[in-house]
């Protein structure tokens, strides 16, 4: 036992000095999404800074109520807040990067990329009320593809996400009877299906059980080659998910009017936009108490703009345009302040 | 106000025994005996004590984060199925469920296993095998819980959903607990996982009280002529049955309580079914899936209120237990 | 009368040869567990594993030398705070308070608390330590551990004292020693080896606690040496990994359950060697 009370405290003296000679640390909460992205960011920012930026993956609402209660330097979501929540909230809201939800299914004989679908049907089969895989609507869409006399199993997600907060945001845009029944958030009254939890728990259940449809984000499908399917947008052309589609998602939003940059790119007009686009965003605090810190997270975000693009796309995400992003970095400037100082700026 | 004490007692003893140097030197190390036992009887006090502070401040924080959500359902939260976060209405009747029936599910194939690792162990396993088995077991029992979960999810709900399952289907699908898909992750196989987590545990503890049982009893049950499960069944059962129980009843409150077993292989439906293979939930998996996304005050409330429900059924469960034990305990002879 | 024993042996050999096989059933998925712990284990544990901090996906490389650092800090200052006070707590219950109503309270909250769900503890640290000093941290997960460890030491602590037969107790009274001294040197030297027994339990049951540190002690991908920073676990990690969309991240998690495992099995083995040791 003593013996024990002495390592004990021999540890906690080694780590309260090492503690004084250690780089700073900055922690960060939120999005499960982009966390791939950031982890990378992150880890070859501490190479060239040796500034630690400690990113974590907890959910999209983790992130906003972490930053909130102060608990973390900065948060992450991929459910843009309204200008009253930012407001409410004390927080300054900035987009980082942009990817896409698309819809996975597992039928024998269909390929990635062969199978069509719009908004409607997708909405209606997500309600139950279309069932069989040979459902005319479905069958209507897809001529020439032998569609098999079986049972939807519709898979979500059971945990609150933001991928479920842009695929239903989609849905409730294309169904009214969606809007109404379920509507949208990070997590929903889900009238059909079961549940898994996280990306993987959804994948895993597409792929392990036959007829299913579920969604992911489309950075996962391509890693674990799932069956996307094509879907219909608002300029009536049948797309594939792709950077390049998301891309022209992107460029057709209306950035500089959009209160807190809360841009939502679900159904978007360009003629190459794919229709369940959604960006990925930061939130700081607008008076941060810890001013050192809220500092290096801007900085390292600035970096982030600047020579993050390669390794973003590296990982199949699209990074923010450099109009865009310099339209945040005014914004910092403005509405970020320490003691009425404001934190960035030359 | 201590140093007084200890020197009037000292002078005291002194007195009293004369000018003896060992008497007097016993006298005043009985002195710093008496002091010495009012500070560790005092700090051990405290700290017994200070449980009860910290179940009572668990139980304040507890109601106090979740009274949002007590206030706007009041009882309706307990039998309501609905759980809308987008409506912000919640029910916890699904969650509550699940947590019952996934326990129930383990303790049933968890008892009769454990029960007859136990016999084999102190009963009729040949000597080698005894320590080297026993002792295995012990250690399965300290293997934490998010490595069953893993397993279960990587490994064993594939093997269910593959070999298992369309079997239950095919041969049982009369019964309305065996429909469904065979998607190897739902109510049963996360009741099947809470088993082979608690096996290990009830095992060693119902072998440690086998073992408990003086052989001279046995030994006189079988010079009377009883075969081994004639000893078995009514001289170790009945002896050992107070204490098996007990190791039933914390079995069944891990199994209750327990997150990342049940998290990854439960399935996660907010639902009541009646067929064992559908996806379901629990409250804790509810907690683990969920709390993490809820912004909304009343919906954090919710789940707090949910950890407030599954603190509430292990206390009843508890509670049951104590009053089975104290009716059913061995009368005959000093345990 | 052979009938009947030929009956008699029947039901003998039907019994045994169900407990037999419910015993093989048990310990084949025992055993099945701990295989694929060992075979999936080892084949993502390398020198990197050891030494080097995580690296993001696509990155070659990369280990959980900071998430075993992180495991190691907080499992022992969780036993720090929870043993000693576990410890004497348990003694109150068995040497002092035995039958009295303060002891009953105890001994029937503690219960209660072994069976509090884990993730519950999680909320209740993050309320009163995390929110109110703004900050996740090894300490609050600690505490965290620590709280669920209590109960299960009290326990322990009190039947491992109470079957020190009272007669020691008062032979050692007899020769004038004082209760506390009895306690010390006599009651719990008697009772050391179920007492590491059931520390070496809780102990091992915290290491491997996941839900209860998501939001007390929460993770990082970086070394951190500061008691009130955000900590790196392998629990955390392996729930993390496991969730995630990358197959090297799977294996990863299947190295840090090797790990994990192992670190329990090795805590018990040598607790016991200690043990005898000193009881022989």
């Amino acid at each position: 036992m003593r013996r024990l009370l002495i390592l004990v405290s021999a540890l906690m003296l080694c780590m309260a000095t090492a503690s004084f000679s250690s780089a700073q640390l900055i922690n960060g909460a939120g999005a499960t999404f982009p966390a791939p992205l950031y982890s990378k960011w992150s880890y070859e920012y501490a190479k060239q800074t040796k500034i630690k930026l400690n990113y974590q993956s907890i959910g999209s609402g983790g992130g906003i109520k972490q930053v909130m209660a102060g608990t973390v330097d900065f948060g992450a979501s991929d459910a843009p807040l309204g200008a009253k929540e930012l407001k409410e909230g004390g927080l300054v809201q900035f987009p980082m990067a942009i990817g896409g939800v698309v819809p996975v299914v597992n039928i024998k004989g269909i390929a990635p990329g062969q199978m069509k679908l719009t908004g409607e049907v997708l909405a209606d089969i997500y309600l139950g009320k279309i069932t069989k895989w040979n459902d005319k609507r479905i069958a209507d869409l897809n001529a020439g593809v032998a569609l098999p006399d079986e049972k939807i199993t519709v898979v979500h997600r059971s945990d609150g996400s933001g991928t479920t907060w842009i695929f239903t945001n989609y849905l409730s845009k294309v169904s009214p009877e969606w809007q109404k029944k379920a509507g949208f958030g990070t997590a929903v009254n889900w009238p059909a299906g079961v549940g898994g939890k996280g990306n993987e728990g959804v994948a895993t259940y597409v792929k392990r059980i036959k007829n299913t449809i579920g969604y992911v984000e489309f950075a996962y499908a391509v890693q674990n080659k799932l069956t996307q399917t094509k879907l219909k947008n608002k300029a009536g052309s049948f797309v594939d998910p792709s950077m390049e589609s998301f891309m022209a998602a992107a460029e057709s939003a209306d950035w500089k009017g959009t209160p807190g940059f809360g841009v939502i790119l679900t159904e978007q007009a360009g003629k190459g936009a794919w229709p369940i686009a959604g960006a990925t965003f930061i939130l700081v605090k607008a008076n941060p108490s810890e001013c050192a810190n809220a500092k290096e997270v801007l900085k390292f975000f600035d970096w982030a703009y600047k020579n993050g693009g390669a390794m973003a796309k590296a990982l199949d995400y699209v990074p923010i345009p450099k109009n865009v992003f310099e339209l945040m970095e005014q914004a910092w400037a403005k509405e970020v302040k320490c003691a009425s100082q404001p934190v960035w700026g030359k | 106000m201590a140093e007084n004490l200890k020197e009037k007692t000292g002078e005291l003893d002194i007195s009293s025994s004369g000018a003896d140097g060992y008497v007097s030197l016993s006298a005043r190390r009985q002195s710093s005996g008496k002091l010495g036992d009012a500070v560790f009887k005092g700090v051990a006090y405290g700290f017994a004590f200070s449980v009860i502070l910290l179940m009572a401040l668990l139980f304040i924080v507890l109601v106090k984060e979740s009274w949002l959500s007590i206030k706007a359902f009041g009882f309706s939260f307990v039998y309501s199925s609905i759980w809308d976060p987008v409506a912000q209405e919640f029910g916890a009747l699904p969650s509550i469920y699940g947590t019952i029936v996934s326990s129930i599910i383990a303790i049933v194939i968890a008892v009769p296993i454990s029960l007859g690792i136990a016999i084999f162990l102190t009963e009729m396993a040949p000597k080698r095998l005894k320590g080297p088995i026993g002792t295995a077991i012990e250690l399965l029992a300290s293997i934490p819980s998010i490595i069953y979960g893993m397993w279960g999810l990587f490994v064993f709900a594939p093997f269910l959903s593959e070999y298992v399952e369309p079997f239950l289907i095919d041969y049982l699908g009369f019964i309305p607990l065996f429909t469904g898909a065979p998607l190897g992750i739902g109510m049963l196989p996360a009741g099947f996982i809470l088993a082979i987590m608690i096996i290990p545990f009830i095992s060693s503890v119902t072998r440690d009280i086998f073992q408990m049982v003086p052989s001279i009893l046995k030994e006189s049950g079988y010079g009377v002529g009883a075969t081994k499960w004639e000893v078995i069944r009514k001289i170790v059962f009945p002896y050992a049955r107070s204490g098996v129980i007990g190791a039933v009843i914390l079995g069944l409150g891990r199994a209750l309580g327990e997150t990342m077993a049940v998290t990854f292989l439960i399935g996660n439906a907010q639902e009541i079914k009646l067929s064992l293979l559908d996806p379901a939930t629990s409250i804790s998996a509810t907690l683990a899936n969920e709390f993490t996304e809820a912004v909304e005050e009343l919906y954090l409330s919710s789940l707090v209120e949910l950890g407030l429900i599954l603190f509430l059924i292990t206390f009843v469960v508890l509670a049951l237990a104590k009053l089975l034990i104290a009716r059913f305990s061995y009368k005959g002879g000093k345990l | 009368m052979g009938l009947h024993y030929q009956r008699r042996k029947l039901a003998n050999y039907i019994a045994l040869g169900v407990s037999v096989a419910s015993a093989v059933f048990g310990i084949f998925f025992l055993f099945w567990i701990l295989k694929d712990v060992f075979t999936f284990g080892f084949a993502a544990l390398n020198a990197d594993f050891f030494t080097q901090v995580p690296a993001p996906p696509g990155e070659a490389g990369g280990g959980m030398a900071n998430a075993i650092l992180g495991t190691l800090t907080i499992t022992v200052l969780a036993t720090a705070f929870g043993v000693p006070a576990g410890i004497l707590a348990g003694t109150y219950l068995s040497e002092y308070g035995r039958k009295s109503k303060t002891a009953s309270v105890v001994r029937f909250v503690s219960d209660i608390l072994v069976s509090a769900p884990s993730i519950v503890i999680g909320v209740f640290v993050y309320a009163i330590v995390v929110k109110p000093f703004g900050g996740f941290s090894a300490l609050a997960g600690a505490l965290a551990l620590a709280i669920i460890m209590l109960p299960v030491v009290i326990r322990t602590a009190e039947e491992m004292l109470k079957l020190v037969p009272d007669s020691t107790r008062e032979a050692a009274l007899a020769l004038g020693a004082p209760h506390w001294k009895v306690t010390v040197s006599v009651v719990y030297r008697g009772a050391l080896r179920g007492i590491v027994t059931g520390v070496m339990l809780a102990v091992a049951r915290v290491s491997g606690e996941t839900a209860p540190l998501l939001f007390t002690s929460f993770n990082n991908s970086f070394w951190n040496f500061n008691l009130t920073e955000p900590t790196a676990t392998l629990t955390v990690t392996i729930f993390n990994y496991a969730m995630g969309p990358y197959e090297d991240w799977h294996q990863m998690a299947w190295g840090a359950a090797l790990l994990i495992t192992a670190m329990v099995l090795l805590v018990t083995i040598i607790s016991r060697i200690i043990v005898r040791g000193r009881a022989g």
